[in-house]
C-alpha cells in the first residue's frame, strides 16, 4: 500500500515535472516574437540596431581594458551562466557585478556606475559573444537558495496593484495591456534597446520598470533581490538563445 | 470587488490623458501646406515615382523605421536633388530633408523618426527638373502603456 | 563625448553601387517636453548630417525634432575610387562630431 502511494505520488510528480517542461520549453516565446516585422528587421539587421552604438563602446573598453586578461573567445559563453557566485563575496553576482569585481580587483578601479553607457556597453558586448547560444544556469548548489528566493519573489504581489510578477508573465502572457502583449519575460536580449526608453537599459532596469507600473517601491539595483531574480529568470529561460542585443518596444 | 484589470486600465487611461495634455497643439493643416510649399517653390505635386515604406501599424512612435525610393536613374540628365519627409499630427510638420545627386547611384534613403500619434506621413522627392513627386501614407500609432516611470 | 557607427562595406569594385548607414548618440531632445518638475526641456537636437567622400560633399540632410532619438540615416553611394567617407554631425548647444570611414576600390 505503502509503495503504491509512493509509486503514485512519484509519478504524479514525474507528470507535473513533464507538465512544467512542456509549459516552460516547448510554448516559450522570446519577446521577439510578439514585435512587429519592422521592429525584428531592427534587431535583425545589426547597421540597423542602435545598440550598435553601446556595442561598439563596449568593444573599446575591452580592449583597452579587459584585453590584457581575457580574449573574445575565452569569454564567449560568459553572458550565458550569470548570474553566478562568487567565492570571495560568499553570494551570487550578475554578469555586471562581477564586471565591476573584476575592475576592482584586478584594476583596482572604481565600480562603474549602474545604467552608465561604460557598464551597459561591457555587458552588451559580452552578450553579444553570446548571441545565439543558450541560456545556461549553473548547477552550482550554492546558487539554489538565492534561484528559490527569486522564484518567491517572482510569485509574491507586489504594490499598490497588488500584482505579482507571474500574473501577469504566467497567467496572462499573450494577452494585451493597453495595445502591447503581454510577454513570457524570459532575459533572452539583455541589455536591450528599449524604444520607450530611447536608449539601453539592463534587465534590472526593466524589472524597476515592472515594479514602478505596479506602484510598488523598486529594489535598488545590485541590490540581493533583483539579483534571485535574475537568477530565476535565467533558470526559466534555460536553453532559450541568447539575442543581445534586442530590439523591445 | 474593484477589478484590478479595471483599475490598471483606469491608471493608463489617466496616466496617458495626463500625457496628452501636456503634449502642445499638433501641427496644424496650414503649417504641413506652409512646409510643403516651401519645398515645392509652388510647383505642381504629383502623385507617383516615389515610394514610402513605413509600417501602417507602429507599436510605439518613438522609433518608426522609414524608407523612401524614387524611381529615378539618378543619371547627370534626370536625377533626385532632395527627399523631403513631412507629416500631419506631430507637433511641427518637418521630419528630414535629404539632399542627393548623381554621386548616390541609387535613390534610396531611410531613417527612424518619431510619430506622436496616428497620421498621414508624406514622402516628396523633388527632381532635377524642379518637378516633385509625392507619396503619402496613414498610420496607426497604438498606444504604449505609458505607466513605467523606470 | 559622442560615439558614432558608420557601416558600410570596405571594399568595392568600381561602380558598385553601396548601402552606407551612419549611426549617431544623441537624445533628439524635442523641445516639446518637461522635465519631472514640470520645467520645459530645452531643444537639443542635431539639425544636419554631411557625408563627405575624400572632401566631395555626397550626401546631407536637415533633421528636425521628429528624428528619432540616436539617429540613424541611410543612403547609397556609387563606388568610383578608393577614399576616405567622412560624416558630420552638427546641431544645438554647439553639438559637432565627426567619424569617417575607408573605401578601397579596385
Amino acid at each position: 500500500m505503502r509503495r503504491v502511494a509512493t509509486g503514485l505520488a512519484l509519478s504524479a510528480c514525474l507528470a507535473s515535472a513533464a507538465a512544467q517542461f512542456i509549459g516552460t520549453t516547448l510554448q516559450r516565446r522570446s519577446g521577439f516574437d510578439d514585435m512587429s516585422p519592422a521592429l525584428q528587421a531592427m534587431q535583425r539587421d545589426d547597421t540597423q540596431n542602435p545598440a550598435w552604438l553601446w556595442l561598439k563602446g563596449g568593444e573599446k573598453t575591452f580592449d583597452a581594458d579587459c584585453a590584457r586578461c581575457h580574449t573574445n573567445t575565452q569569454l564567449r559563453s560568459v553572458a550565458t551562466r550569470y548570474p553566478a557566485f562568487d567565492s570571495l563575496l560568499g553570494k551570487p553576482v550578475t554578469l555586471s557585478g562581477r564586471i565591476n569585481l573584476c575592475r576592482q580587483r584586478h584594476l583596482q578601479r572604481e565600480p562603474l556606475a549602474a545604467e552608465s553607457d561604460e557598464l551597459i556597453g561591457l555587458e552588451t558586448w559580452l552578450g553579444w559573444q553570446a548571441r545565439g547560444l543558450p541560456i545556461a544556469p549553473p548547477a552550482d548548489p550554492r546558487l539554489a537558495a538565492a534561484r528559490s528566493k527569486g522564484e518567491n519573489l517572482y510569485r509574491s504581489k507586489f504594490g499598490q496593484l497588488d500584482f505579482s510578477c507571474a500574473q501577469c508573465h504566467d497567467d496572462n502572457a499573450g494577452r494585451r495591456l493597453a495595445g502591447s502583449t503581454i510577454t513570457q519575460a524570459h532575459p533572452t536580449g539583455y541589455p536591450i534597446y528599449r524604444l520607450e526608453w530611447q536608449g539601453m537599459g539592463s534587465l534590472q532596469r526593466r524589472l524597476r520598470g515592472c515594479m514602478s507600473a505596479v506602484r510598488a517601491e523598486p529594489f535598488g539595483f545590485g541590490s540581493d533581490e533583483l539579483t534571485a531574480l535574475e537568477m530565476f529568470l535565467a533558470q526559466r529561460a534555460a536553453g532559450m538563445p541568447i539575442e543581445t542585443p534586442a530590439i523591445r518596444p | 470587488m474593484t477589478n484590478r484589470r479595471q483599475l490598471l486600465r483606469q491608471t493608463v487611461a489617466v496616466a496617458a490623458g495626463g500625457m496628452l495634455l501636456l503634449r502642445p497643439a499638433s501641427a496644424t493643416p496650414e503649417s504641413l501646406q506652409k512646409v510643403i510649399t516651401g519645398f515645392t517653390g509652388g510647383a505642381p505635386i504629383r502623385t507617383g515615382r516615389v515610394k514610402l515604406q513605413i509600417a501602417e501599424l507602429v507599436e510605439n512612435g518613438n522609433a518608426v523605421p522609414v524608407t523612401i525610393s524614387v524611381d529615378s536613374p539618378m543619371t547627370a540628365a534626370d536625377h533626385v536633388r532632395r527627399i523631403a519627409l513631412f507629416n500631419q499630427r506631430n507637433p511641427q510638420s518637418d521630419v528630414a530633408v535629404f539632399e542627393l545627386s548623381p554621386v548616390n547611384g541609387r535613390a534610396e534613403v531611410g531613417t527612424r523618426i518619431r510619430l506622436a500619434t496616428s497620421q498621414t506621413v508624406v514622402a516628396m522627392a523633388q527632381m532635377n527638373d524642379g518637378s516633385v513627386w509625392q507619396h503619402r501614407v496613414d498610420v496607426i500609432v497604438t498606444l504604449a502603456a505609458c505607466i513605467e516611470g523606470g | 563625448m559622442a560615439r558614432s557607427v558608420i557601416h558600410m562595406p570596405a571594399t568595392a569594385r568600381p561602380g558598385d553601387i553601396i548601402a552606407v548607414r551612419v549611426l549617431v548618440q544623441h537624445s533628439m531632445e524635442t523641445g516639446y517636453r518637461s522635465n519631472s518638475v514640470g520645467e520645459p526641456l530645452a531643444r537639443d537636437i542635431i539639425r544636419r548630417v554631411e557625408c563627405r567622400f575624400d572632401g566631395e560633399t555626397v550626401f546631407a540632410a536637415d533633421l528636425f525634432p521628429a528624428i528619432a532619438a540616436n539617429p540613424s540615416v541611410a543612403f547609397y553611394l556609387r563606388a568610383t575610387r578608393s577614399g576616405s567617407l567622412q560624416v558630420e554631425w552638427r546641431g544645438d548647444a554647439g553639438f559637432s562630431h565627426t567619424d569617417s570611414a575607408r573605401l578601397q576600390v579596385g
